[in-house]
């Protein structure tokens, strides 16, 4: 039984179409990344697994029953942390742990949510609100609390896009150490490719919206896990690093609507601004040329914006 | 009269480039120091180094945004001081002027450069180089509606299209995804080759820096930061992303840029009595210095 799957899903908004034919099968346990440009409709492909919108045609099921809606069986973590400010990172895993195990005891609560605490290695600042948080500690934090409800399945919508380089990279590790302690599935939303190598079982890119659909899949097959300085040196790493990238560069490529403009570009210098009161600007007339004016019929690209 | 062709000059020579702030407690604080460099006509060069060493220190100083407290710049043969349009720039934030649109921001450059040039002239000066990095079909819309990325390209085509001496890029694509990132690196690498304009480049992104650059200058941690090392680029132009990430000297050159930022960054040549120049460090070191050939002895 597969985890996750859609089915010929199909989303626009007003008209737009944002996602089409999009098939996906997830296998319990698998790590699976998604990649794609920004606007390709990534964000809507996670709102659909987490039941947060409804597709237009096709299906979105979980243990092959159909997703009506937000369940706890699914946790999500979002790009923009989405915490209570006014609630200290305790608090805020404690907010989900009551709704999802309302009948724990005291005690057992807390051990609950502290053990969710430690594994992002948050221990120390549980107490603290997140505006005392940086960016990716916040982060920890709303992992944590996606992790504490126990979901089937956890939903990860660019978790780490808005970090810096170095505190990304100590996450990456984090969450590749902790995937391999709870073996949950996962999807993962990313514009990374070294990320998506990183971490996941399998990579499905997205092509450039409008109308994006999932091109070829390719399977991460390196050994786990995977240190990432070691990575860099091991061809099945370089191999797969070229190959996902080309694709989705050519992706976009294909997607350029071409234009065949006639642009004209005179051949004249700039003027030298530093020498304004110069009596030369009196002595002539117009801008100096370089030689005759050029005509270029172009071919230009251009892409929506 | 025994005149060096223009060719063989750099256009660009950072002759002992050094820059101090003061400190709370009244003293100074050097942050650069002695920092040397050459680039030679239509080169691309990219200075890497953990954020905080000077880097943008050094792009702004060239820029004639900062003063510097002493050394000397010297632009196409002639002492540069000051900003001015002759030193396009591109920083981090694409800038623009928000109530105005692409098209309009780039005019403003243009119609102060070209004041002598007709109007219609200005206007196919900024449609051409709007065209070129991919914004034909929307260079009349505001900032506000276009991406990230777009924005960044209009930056792009507004520091091209003052036709400056050099071009200075301060993390041109730090803020944006790495998909949108490879994009524009062909983007300012087709404008690159077409106009050939010497460029000088800060990042901390290694795999930029090597898709890019013809040289990489690494420097060391600040403060007191300075020049650490050098590597030229190999690879053959025009690049191919994917020729190049398939080729094998990509990842040795690639771990080189790394080891250089994680373990070799503190150590400061000139505080190292046995420190032995990679090969490129030394050729750079051994170039000669145009100010033997002051400029009055050659007019």
């Amino acid at each position: 039984m597969n985890a996750l799957e859609l089915k010929n899903v199909s989303k626009s908004f007003a008209g737009k179409n944002v996602l089409q034919d999009i098939n996906l099968t997830v296998q319990p346990g698998e790590f699976v990344a998604v990649i794609g440009y920004s606007g390709s409709g990534k964000t809507t492909l996670i709102s659909l697994l987490a039941g947060l919108l409804k597709p237009e045609t096709g299906e979105v099921l979980q243990d092959g029953l159909p997703v009506s809606g937000p369940h706890p069986e699914r946790g999500i973590v979002f790009q923009n942390y989405s915490l209570l400010p006014w609630l200290t990172v305790k608090e805020n895993v404690a907010l989900a742990v009551e709704q999802v195990f309302p009948n724990l005891r005291a005690a057992e609560q807390q051990a609950h949510i502290m053990k969710y605490i430690n594994m992002v290695k948050l221990g120390h600042a549980a107490n603290k609100l997140p505006k005392q948080l940086s960016g990716g500690m916040r982060q920890r934090v709303s992992l944590a609390r996606g992790l504490s409800i126990e979901p089937k399945v956890l939903l990860l919508d660019e978790p780490l896009s808005a970090l810096d380089a170095l505190s990304r990279a100590t996450l990456q590790d984090e969450i590749s150490e902790i995937w391999l302690q709870t073996k949950k599935t996962v999807v993962w939303i990313t514009n990374d490719p070294d990320e998506a190598i990183l971490l996941a079982d399998r990579i499905l890119p997205l092509t450039p919206g409008p109308g994006a659909t999932f091109g070829p899949s390719f399977a991460v097959d390196l050994p786990r896990p995977r240190d990432r300085k070691k990575m860099m040196h091991h061809a099945g790493f370089q191999k797969l690093r070229s190959e996902l990238v080309t694709w989705l560069l050519d992706a976009k490529r294909r997607d350029f609507t071409t234009l065949s403009k006639k642009l004209v570009l005179p051949d004249i210098l700039p003027e030298d601004l530093s020498t304004v009161n110069n009596l030369q600007f009196l002595n002539r007339r117009g801008p100096r040329r370089r030689g005759q004016e050029k005509t270029e019929q172009l071919e230009v690209h251009s892409s929506p914006p | 009269m025994n005149v060096p062709s223009t060719n063989i000059l750099p256009m660009l020579e950072m002759d002992r480039l050094a820059k101090s702030f003061p400190t709370a407690e009244g003293g100074n604080q050097l942050i650069v120091r002695e920092f040397s460099l050459k680039l030679t006509r239509g080169e691309f060069c990219t200075i890497i180094g953990h954020s905080g060493c000077g880097k943008s220190t050094v792009l702004s100083m060239v820029a004639g945004l900062l003063d510097a407290t002493s050394g000397s710049i010297i632009l196409g043969g002639k002492e540069s001081v000051g900003a001015g349009p002759d030193r396009g720039v591109v920083f981090q934030s694409p800038s623009l002027l928000p109530w105005m649109t692409a098209f309009e921001n780039v005019m403003l450059g243009v119609d102060q450069v070209y004041f002598t040039a007709s109007k219609e002239e200005r206007r196919q000066i900024a449609e051409y180089y709007l065209s070129v990095v991919g914004l034909a079909d929307s260079m009349h819309l505001y900032p506000a509606s276009l991406s990230q990325g777009m924005r960044q390209r209009v930056g792009i085509a507004r520091a091209f299209a003052l036709q400056p001496k050099i071009l200075l890029l301060d993390e041109p694509f730090g803020m944006l995804d790495s998909l949108t990132k490879m994009e524009l690196h062909e983007v300012l690498l087709d404008l690159w080759r077409r106009f050939q304009i010497t460029t000088m480049m800060v990042t901390h992104d290694v795999d930029e820096a090597l898709f890019l650059s013809d040289r990489v200058v690494m420097m060391t941690d600040g403060p007191e930061a300075e020049l650490g090392d050098i590597l030229r680029v190999p690879f053959e132009r025009p690049r191919n992303r994917k020729a190049l990430l398939a080729d094998p000297r990509y990842y040795e050159l690639r771990q080189h840029l790394i080891d250089f930022l994680n373990e070799r960054s503190h150590i400061r040549p000139s505080s190292e009595p046995d420190f032995r120049p990679s090969k490129d460090l030394a050729a750079e070191r051994a170039t000669e210095s145009t100010f033997m050939l002051s400029p009055q002895t050659t007019t």
